[in-house]
């Protein structure tokens, strides 16, 4: 496994292009686009202000900056340097920008979710969309970018709106059984919406793409509900993650639950594989511990060393229970991700933020869980493999295959380089690792010949 | 011996002898007065007083000899002995073999009373001792009834006070049964004027909004712009279209394709799991059949209900039979087949209690005897079975690869859309390799002209230089010479000529094609060659239908040769040649 050097970056600002060609970051108001095999510097744009977001269109030719405060977007081109555009909200704020999927669209949501404002780039018109629902996840776009999913709020009561991305031509427009919508998300077929309420019921519908409801998902009824929702890549399962630590699986022909997943205190299944960090100070320098489950490298002067040991069932996991006065407890599965394949799911409970879980899907059940020294920040799949990587917000980087698990100590000459958030390269190449304000990148061993 | 010692000693050992009941009674006073014996009677007083002053000689004196006999006398035939002596005799004979018979009596008597008194005496301590036991069990008991009644007062008293909790319990249950309901009407109606709220609080939040916007637009904004170098061209290429009636529908129409495409591919994918399954079954179904008929041929003369199972088997082969044909599709077929199976899995189930009952009863019974060579005889089997289920695997294998050639190639009976896509791709694959096969005679077509063209470009060159030559020959004729004299000779080279050039040409003519034929035959020298062309041409019989079409066209070509060669085309194949 080998490193790059640090570069910078702020607001941890820092997106490798769809195409998987260029590597944009932001460096205050500066963006700086490295070709991705070389690291070289491309292209050096200087936005007005210090940005606060940066998008790379679909298509990887453009790059929008969007800086929050100022109101203001601006827009650069990869091949032609001169080119500039610039949009300017005004003083009705900014709140949210993204691009149309066609990337020739900029969407603006304008503070107070007043309103959505459409600014063509190819004909510089603007198209206002009213009353945007102000929740956690209230557009979002088909995988294959034909349609854009809208929530609306009008008359207290929850609309959806089906666009075409195309023309913005409004397909549909229909009302939810819900209380207080509070996410949807398109299957990746593109032809199924799941949208779940708040959190105050948990209510999980499934439109149809013309509109209909196909099914109505409710667990139970009082407590707290839905945290989190998750398509299988194939569109056959939609994981729900919810406040009671489980997780529901529902199937694509009945809608109904399949599996339930539990994240007990306890584990004792002989089945599970419990990997524990282990972590000890070791004064000496460099010896490499090349068994098949741990692996602690590059280990220098005065560093802790972690390794992974396998602990035998039953398995005490700590776990930490929540204020129940507080709003928002911290508990429950707040984060799913399924594996690129559909193979795996790993989950992260909220009142054991050490551990993650991951399940396999084949057999639904418990396949292994990683129990970490800290609280685990994020982790990704690997778009291409049965790939876990995730961090802690330390120096090390956590690797996890069904063959097994791997701790990666981040070289760290300065020091104070902090893995606090990571992401794959499409083609799982690399992982950027993004520190406080810098950024690295870790190959994966391609071949035999580097190692 | 006198008398007086004989009466005190049958009197001792009378008077020891004549109370044993009184003595009885306390067995310490015998111990005592041992020695010492008891007398009864009128004599006794002073007897005792005696007794302890002097020796025997107190009860029996000179004096009385008289009394003593008599009463020695009524002692011992109230004893039931003989008297001692005769009363009507003088004291003076007494009978001595009667006085011994008596005191031997007396002697036997005292010997037996003592045994009896040891007896008794052990006797009385053994029931002393018993009778101390049993008081000590009896304290005992008491002392245990006392504890168990105690226990018991306890007892009653907590089922009192566990009733008393209980009956406290329940009351707080009911509390905070009512205080749950209570709760849950107050969460309700405040979640329900929380509603409320919320709603009076959007409804101005929207007006707030509405407001705003209003006051935006009314302010118009100058700021809010776009400042693009250059408009963008769209990613498709097109320009956008109005938003008309037929965009709409076609944007109906694309949603609903894309479903329909995915219900589709749902539909797809169900319908070759259903083929899988369905697969599964069959051989299930057969396995159990054959199970199932094996069973029967073995137990034919069992007592079992014979008579159902004939019944069954022959609705199964009638349901067989009718299987094949109507590949259980149809509502009735599948039901049939479902209840056939279900009787059928009833019955092997039946068949594999009945075995392992079977098999734990031979166990039982058959342990001790033969079990080595019941040993040899189930690995004899088991090496037979495995022998089976290798054999059964290799079939199902075989099976299954038919069947998925099956699939493959023409399709499930169901899937006819599937099948009609395969005749379509079938249909394809066929066009595509007529296609190939096209463009390779196509490919040898255009060699073969190349060659031809060659040929010909050759064949001009040549006559060229033979024109020359001629126009030399000709020139040095008119010059020199008579011309009727050797233009005989002239046409003859001539000929040669094209004969060498028609020698020489069929080798590639052979291979060429025709239209480089008819470029060649332009050349005016070359009739001869056509000729031989042609001929060939008609010869090759051989050859595909189409080529000998396109040398019929030669031929054709050929038989007007006269105004080709005619009109001055000197320039026409160079020409040809040139495009070529």
């Amino acid at each position: 496994m080998n490193f790059s050097e640090v570069f910078k970056q702020s607001n941890q600002l820092c997106k490798v292009s769809p195409d998987g060609k260029y590597l944009a970051t932001c460096v205050q108001y500066r963006l700086v686009v490295r070709d991705v095999s070389t690291l070289q510097i491309l292209q050096l744009y200087t936005c007005l202000d210090q940005i606060t977001h940066m998008e790379w269109s679909s298509d990887s030719q453009f790059i929008m900056c969007a800086m929050y405060k100022r109101g203001l977007v601006q827009v650069w081109s990869l091949e032609q340097p001169d080119w500039h555009c610039k949009i300017d909200e005004g003083s009705i704020g900014l709140l949210a920008s993204r691009w149309s999927p066609d990337g020739r669209h900029i969407l603006n949501t304008t503070e107070f979710h007043l309103r959505i404002t459409v600014w063509s780039l190819c004909t510089k018109a603007v198209s206002y969309i009213k009353y945007p629902k102000a929740c956690y996840k209230g557009i979002d776009f088909s995988r294959d970018g034909c349609y854009m999913a809208l929530a609306e709020r009008r008359d207290c009561k929850d609309y959806i709106c089906v666009f075409v991305c195309d023309d913005w031509h409004l397909l549909r427009h229909f009302e939810t059984e819900t209380q207080d919508l509070a996410g949807l998300e398109w299957s990746p077929n593109g032809c199924i919406l799941a949208v779940w309420d708040s959190c105050l019921e948990y209510k999980v519908l499934l439109y149809s793409l013309d509109g209909r409801l196909l099914s109505t998902f409710s667990a139970y009824e009082w407590s707290l509900g839905v945290k989190a929702v998750a398509w299988s890549p194939s569109s056959q399962f939609l994981a729900i993650g919810s406040y009671d630590e489980k997780v529901r699986i529902l199937n694509h022909i009945t809608w109904k639950k399949i599996a339930m997943f539990e994240h007990p205190a306890t584990i004792n299944n002989n089945k599970v594989v419990v990997y524990k960090e282990v972590e000890k100070r070791v004064p000496a320098v460099g010896h490499e511990d090349l068994s098949l489950h741990n692996i602690t490298m590059g280990s220098s002067l005065l560093s802790t060393q972690s390794k992974y040991e396998i602990h035998p069932p039953p398995v005490q996991m700590p776990v930490v229970r929540p204020d129940p006065d507080r709003a928002n407890p911290k508990i429950g599965v707040s984060t799913l991700a399924f594996s690129s394949d559909s193979r795996y799911l790993a989950t992260k409970n909220d009142n054991m933020s050490s551990a993650v879980w991951v399940w396999d899907m084949q057999k639904m059940s418990l396949v292994a869980v990683l129990e970490q020294m800290s609280a685990v920040r994020c982790f990704q799949w690997d778009p291409r493999r049965s790939r876990l990587a995730l961090c802690t917000g330390n120096a090390k980087v956590y690797l996890w295959t069904p063959a097994g698990c791997v701790s990666v100590q981040v070289p760290d000459e300065a020091g104070g380089f902090q893995v606090q958030s990571l992401t794959w390269h499409c083609d799982g190449d690399f992982l950027i690792l993004l520190g406080k304000d810098q950024l690295r990148l870790c190959y994966m061993d391609t071949g035999p010949e580097e190692k | 011996m006198t008398p007086i010692s004989l009466l005190l000693i049958l009197l001792c050992i009378d008077s020891r002898h004549i109370s044993p009941d009184l003595r009885v009674k306390d067995v310490q006073s015998i111990s005592v007065e041992c020695g010492r014996p008891r007398m009864t009677g009128p004599l006794e007083p002073s007897l005792l007083q005696k007794k302890s002053s002097c020796s025997l000689s107190d009860f029996c004196t000179e004096n009385n000899v008289q009394e003593c006999v008599s009463h020695i006398n009524q002692e011992v035939s109230s004893l039931g002995l003989p008297p001692v002596w005769a009363t009507s005799g003088q004291d003076s004979d007494m009978n001595v073999v009667s006085v011994l018979n008596c005191m031997y009596e007396l002697v036997q008597l005292h010997r037996r009373g003592l045994q009896t008194l040891e007896n008794m005496e052990v006797e009385q301590l053994k029931s002393s001792n018993n009778v101390d036991s049993l008081q000590l069990t009896c304290t005992r008991l008491k002392e245990q009834l006392e504890v168990s009644k105690r226990e018991n007062i306890g007892l009653h008293e907590r089922e009192r006070q566990l009733q008393l909790k209980m009956k406290s319990l329940q009351n707080c249950l009911k509390n905070e049964k009512e205080e749950i309901h209570k709760l849950q009407n107050m969460v309700s109606s405040r979640a329900s004027q929380y509603n409320h709220e919320m709603k009076r609080k959007e409804r101005e939040f929207n007006k707030l909004k509405e407001r705003l916007n209003q006051l935006l637009a009314d302010k118009k904004e100058k700021k809010i712009a776009i400042d693009v170098s250059n408009k963008l061209g769209r990613v498709d290429g097109k320009r956008s279209l109005w938003k008309t009636e037929k965009t709409e529908a076609k944007h109906e129409g694309d949603m609903y394709k894309t479903l329909l495409g995915d219900y589709e591919s749902r539909q797809r994918d169900l319908l070759l799991e259903n083929a899988e399954l369905r697969k599964v079954l069959k051989h299930m179904k057969k396995d159990m059949a054959l199970i199932l008929a094996s069973r029967k041929s073995s137990a034919k003369g069992d007592r079992h209900d014979d008579g159902a199972i004939e019944v069954d088997s022959e609705e199964e082969e009638s349901f067989e039979s009718s299987k094949d044909t109507v590949e259980l599709f149809s509502g009735h077929t599948r039901e049939k087949l479902t209840s056939s199976v279900r009787r059928q899995w009833r019955r092997l189930k039946s068949h594999v209690d009945r075995l392992d009952s079977r098999g734990s009863w031979a166990s039982s019974t058959g342990e001790n005897e033969n079990s080595a060579a019941i040993s040899r005889d189930s690995s004899k089997e088991m090496d037979k079975l495995k022998q089976e289920v290798q054999q059964c695997k290799d079939y199902i294998q075989t099976q299954q690869h038919l069947l998925q050639q099956q699939l493959s190639s023409q399709c499930d009976e169901e899937t006819s859309v599937m099948l009609g896509d395969c005749y379509m791709s079938q249909g394809k694959d066929r066009l595509r390799e007529e296609w190939k096969r096209l463009q390779e005679e196509r490919k040898i077509f255009e060699r073969e002209r190349r060659n031809f063209t060659e040929a010909a470009i050759r064949l001009s060159q040549e006559r060229k230089t033979f024109e020359e030559d001629r126009a030399v020959w000709l020139k040095h004729q008119f010059l020199n010479f008579n011309p009727f004299g050797h233009s005989k000779k002239a046409t003859r080279s001539k000929s040669q000529c094209s004969f060498q050039i028609s020698e020489t040409s069929p080798v590639e003519s052979a291979t060429s094609s025709p239209s480089a034929g008819r470029a060649a035959s332009l050349s005016s020298s070359t009739c001869d060659l056509l000729h031989t062309l042609s001929r060939f041409c008609d010869n090759s019989s051989t050859k595909p239908k189409r080529r000998t079409e396109d040398a019929g066209d030669a031929s054709s070509s050929s038989a007007e040769p006269k105004r080709w060669i005619s009109s001055d085309d000197l320039m026409f194949p160079q020409e040809e040649s040139g495009s070529l």
